[in-house]
């Protein structure tokens, strides 16, 4: 592997050997690791000095009081995971939700379980192992104590609110205070330790309010924004002026006379301004002479996605039937489509913001990082000190969605810090956080299936093309975001790879695989559907900006493809979309959160687009789409419904309907609150939201020039619908209705108008187009 | 630097400070108020809202120099979590956040309109909310909360 020998001594200043570094971020090599995340999430590597997963005293402490203490190395991002984590432990303890602390992702206390991300923080921490396991050996591990202490069997003996009584002689009791109060368990995580079953939880599964809200809502809450330290400073970095430009030279003059400048601080492309006051460092920063190469040039946006096609790849085949030619040789009736979808950004509503204070050879860091065990590993390494000395404490940031500026605004703080030996904040300007933040990836993708003479599907073949640069920094490559690049080092390295190896193993972390494929790898049947003829196979090229997991990374973009496709399909055959997809589908679960969805929203069954629907004027129809969110990660389904303007070609969504079913629901009002924010935030992505540049630079670098729906736009009514699955294992819920909003949209405008829409976002202007297509006033593109 | 005057919540300070500075970073960073947030520093978002004289505006564009003298509320003014506003009360009650982070803007604005438009419909709720963002798209609880909020303080 290649790596820069800045790169090669950081790691070792850092304590890690170039073996250890290829081992543990082995999985970040290839080009666009969807899937390494999610492998990361659950089995990655715990850092070196991090508390053991595996020992209860990691997760649980119980004070004297009987105040109970939990760790965790799942943090809350705004999508209620602390309440439930507080719920998990105050259920499997039995003690009262308020007397649960819960600690949150600092490298000090925490056991590292690499990210909060890829909607793991459910299956990492409430199934059979991490915090839920924890909770169900503490409770195990107490009830046996007691049973010693009081004399009775553990079968006679019953906890409640923190005390343990015998049944039949309420008089003997003991609290957990009194058990292990300030003492350590010392002992393993029990697997086989029986956690509570659903049917009988009183506090998990309960829609229990945020203790977070009155705090936000009356401007107590800290954020990371918030941290104040003794002595901070203020800084502000000067980002290039062009993609790939870099530093001929800084003015320092130029800035000398500024007040309360403290320092200038460049290291090699990284160049940053401290001073005293937040608004003297920017006026430092505007005022700041800084020449720069120009930059390496960008291409043009109007044919990048014909140009994905056409760059070295390195190729990866999910599912390969070696028979999908043939079969689509022999086919009836062969649709092609292709489809589209832009950069989009995380936008975060506060631009990133961090604090570092780094003292000689410690440093100690308050980021809102999706992993402090990580930015520990690879701050150590821009920074050149031992991983062990610096101390990453996580504070909320304003809500990521993915990969925002969070890591890489934690290294300018703590470069800035390092070289004024004094603690400072810096928080991104609105440009600095677009313009250079990892995107959501575009995409393009290629749909072909073949019809026998009775509308079935007998083949499909699918095609994409994905640039990527740069990732989440995993355990050793700072390079992957933009401060890492400046400060010297370089991103996970392209290796193009063609032709792809036969998939060995079934992985559907991307949704690569369309839902109504077999899925067979290894001569199994992996997937949840019946069509035999499949091929996926995925283009990672290159891309000219950064790029990372952007909430539903991959899975949006193909269900996009998939379920618009699967509408074509449903349509060329004049079959109900609802009735064909339930043709093509065998897992028992997807079918049932697709009737729920369509019984919820009184589907009508018929073919689209809809026979009755208006010609002029306004024009209403309804949508269908479902998946298993990565392949085992949470079933759901949505339908939409739309009105189009004709004339105008605006697109208004009414409703959205979304069935979910993620296993037991650990609070009804959070899983109800992420289904709303998924389904507004992917119909905004759907209807407007695309990364936008020139031959230089990007150019959507403030909310004037990216576009988002605003809070007062006309919403559609969002209504969840909640299945509960008890007996099944806990699923991610953050990551549903998001993934489906795209298809479900474009499917309803194809119902409401005939016209198909491919390309993301579904602005007036191309409905618009695709309406002149469909009435014969234009030629469809040539794409 | 020069010597200001201003009245945050009912307290008043006196600070040495440029008077071009945005009243923003006087009030989280001299003051260290919580509420008001740097979003876009563009006035694009409404992170940093505060109402002067009745009107939310935007503090991150609003040299200080030009609200000495007014009072100013931010988020922190509103109420406590013992004694909250029926705005703040009608966020918790209808658990109307994510991240939070743009909750300070949201409220304001929201204050503004209402105490001037006591019976507004959701539909002048939903205009005048129209320049606030949202990124976790928390947009239909919030819009819940803040006609629930108005109808309360209209009784």
């Amino acid at each position: 592997m290649n790596m820069t020998s800045d790169a090669r001594a950081a790691l070792k200043r850092a304590g890690f050997s170039r073996r250890d570094f290829l081992k543990t971020s082995g999985a970040l090599v290839v080009a666009f690791s969807v899937g390494a995340e999610k492998a990361a999430a659950q089995f990655g590597a715990p850092v070196p000095g991090s508390p053991s997963i595996g020992q209860l005293d990691s997760w649980i402490a119980i004070a004297a009081d009987g105040t109970v203490t939990a760790y965790t190395g799942k943090e809350e991002l705004g999508q209620g995971i602390s309440t439930a984590q507080t719920q998990l432990i105050a259920e499997e303890l039995s003690v009262p939700f308020d007397r649960v602390q819960l600690i949150m992702c600092d490298t000090a206390l925490t056991p590292d379980q690499a990210y909060t991300a890829g909607s793991q923080s459910h299956p990492a921490n409430f199934n059979r192992s991490n915090l839920a396991q924890a909770g169900a050996t503490a409770r195990e591990t107490l009830l046996r104590m007691a049973s010693e202490r009081l004399g009775a069997p553990v079968d006679q003996l019953k906890a409640v609110d923190g005390v343990i009584g015998v049944k039949s002689d309420p008089s003997k009791k003991v609290t957990y205070g009194q058990l292990v109060g300030g003492k350590k368990f010392n002992l393993p995580l029990d697997a086989n330790a029986k956690r509570k079953h659903p049917s009988e939880w009183t506090v998990l599964g309960k829609p229990v309010p945020r203790p977070d809200l009155p705090p936000l809502v009356t401007a107590q809450f800290e954020f990371v924004h918030n941290v104040r330290v003794p002595g901070m400073l203020h800084g502000r970095v000067v980002r290039p002026p062009a993609v790939g430009a870099t530093l001929v030279s800084v003015d320092e003059d130029s800035i000398k006379d500024m007040p309360g400048l403290v320092k200038l601080v460049v290291k090699k492309n990284f160049v940053g301004v401290v001073a005293e006051k937040p608004w003297q460092a920017i006026q430092a920063a505007t005022k700041l002479k800084a020449t720069w190469t120009r930059g390496t040039g960008l291409p043009s946006q109007a044919d990048f996605y014909e140009r994905l096609r056409q760059q070295p790849a390195r190729d990866a085949l999910l599912v390969d039937s070696k028979d999908v030619e043939q079969k689509l040789a022999a086919a009836a009736t062969v649709l092609k489509a292709t489809y589209l979808h832009p950069y989009q950004m995380h936008g975060s509503v506060g631009s990133s913001c961090a604090v570092a204070d780094v003292d000689g050879e410690k440093a100690t860091l308050w980021s809102a990082t999706q992993a402090v065990w990580y930015q520990k590993t690879t701050a150590a390494m821009v920074l050149g000190l031992k991983a062990e000395n610096v101390h990453v404490i996580f504070r909320r940031g304003s809500g990521c969605y993915g990969l925002n500026g969070a890591d890489t605004v934690t290294y300018d703080a703590a470069l800035l810090s390092q070289a004024v030996g004094k603690p400072v904040r810096v928080q991104l300007t609105r440009k600095d956080e677009m313009a250079w933040e990892n995107y959501g990836n575009a995409y393009v993708m290629d749909e072909r299936a073949g019809l026998d003479s009775q509308g079935n599907i007998i083949a499909w073949d699918h095609e994409s093309w994905v640039p990527a640069l740069g990732n989440r920094p995993g355990t050793g490559t700072p390079g992957n975001v933009i401060t890492g690049l400046l400060a010297g080092f370089q991103p996970q390295p392209f290796a193009p790879r063609t032709p792809a190896a036969a998939p060995t193993a079934y992985n559907n972390n991307s949704n690569g695989v369309p839902s109504y494929f077999a899925g067979a790898v290894g001569g199994m049947d992996h997937g949840t559907g019946k069509v035999k003829g499949e091929r996926v196979l995925v283009h990672n090229v290159e891309s000219p900006f950064w790029t990372g997991p952007l909430r539903s990374p991959a899975r949006l973009q193909n269900t996009f493809a998939h379920e618009c496709f699967m509408d074509e399909l449903a349509a060329r055959v004049k079959a109900d979309p609802l009735d064909y997809r339930l043709r093509h589908l065998k897992d028992p679960r997807l079918i049932e959160v697709a009737k729920a969805a369509a019984k919820s929203a009184k589907w009508e069954a018929r073919p689209s687009p809809n026979p009755a629907r208006a010609t002029r004027g306004v024009t209403a129809g309804r949508g269908l789409a479902c998946v298993l969110y990565e392949g085992d990660n949470g079933y759901t389904a949505m339908v939409a419904e739309v009105e189009v303007h004709l004339d105008t070609g605006k697109v208004t969504v009414k409703r959205m309907v979304v069935a979910n079913d993620v296993g037991p629901i650990s609070n009804p009002n959070g899983l109800q609150n992420q289904i709303e924010g998924g389904a507004l935030q992917g119909m905004s992505r759907a209807l407007m939201e695309e990364v936008t540049w020139d031959d230089q630079k990007v150019t959507s670098v403030d909310w004037r020039t990216y576009h988002t729906l605003p809070l007062g736009f006309d919403i559609p009514k969002v209504e969840g619908v909640l299945l509960n699955r008890i007996d099944e294992e806990a699923t991610g819920a953050g990551e549903t209705s998001i993934t489906l909003a795209a298809a479900a949209i474009g499917n309803a405008i194809f119902d409401a108008t005939g016209a198909r829409v491919r390309q993301i976002p579904f602005t007036p202007e191309r409905v618009k187009a695709a309406l002149a297509v469909r009435q014969g006033r234009a030629l469809p593109s040539a794409l | 630097m020069s010597a200001i005057s201003l009245k945050v919540n009912g307290r008043v300070h006196n600070l040495d400070i440029d008077p071009a500075t945005p009243l923003l970073y006087v009030l989280s960073d001299d003051l260290e108020l919580r509420g008001p947030k740097f979003g876009c520093g563009l006035g694009q978002c409404g992170a940093c809202t505060v109402i002067v004289k009745g009107q939310a505006i935007r503090s991150c564009i609003t040299p200080v120099k030009s609200v000495e003298g007014a009072e100013v509320t931010t988020l922190e003014g509103l109420g406590t979590i013992e004694k909250p506003h029926p705005l703040q009360k009608a966020f918790i009650a209808e658990q109307a956040a994510q991240c939070g982070f743009c909750l300070n803007g949201v409220i304001l604005t929201a204050k503004a309109f209402l105490d001037k438009n006591p019976k507004a419909s959701e539909q002048e709720i939903q205009q005048a909310m129209s320049g606030v963002l949202c990124r976790c798209f928390t947009n239909v609880r919030m819009l819940r909360a803040i006609h629930r909020a108005g109808q309360e303080m209209a009784r």
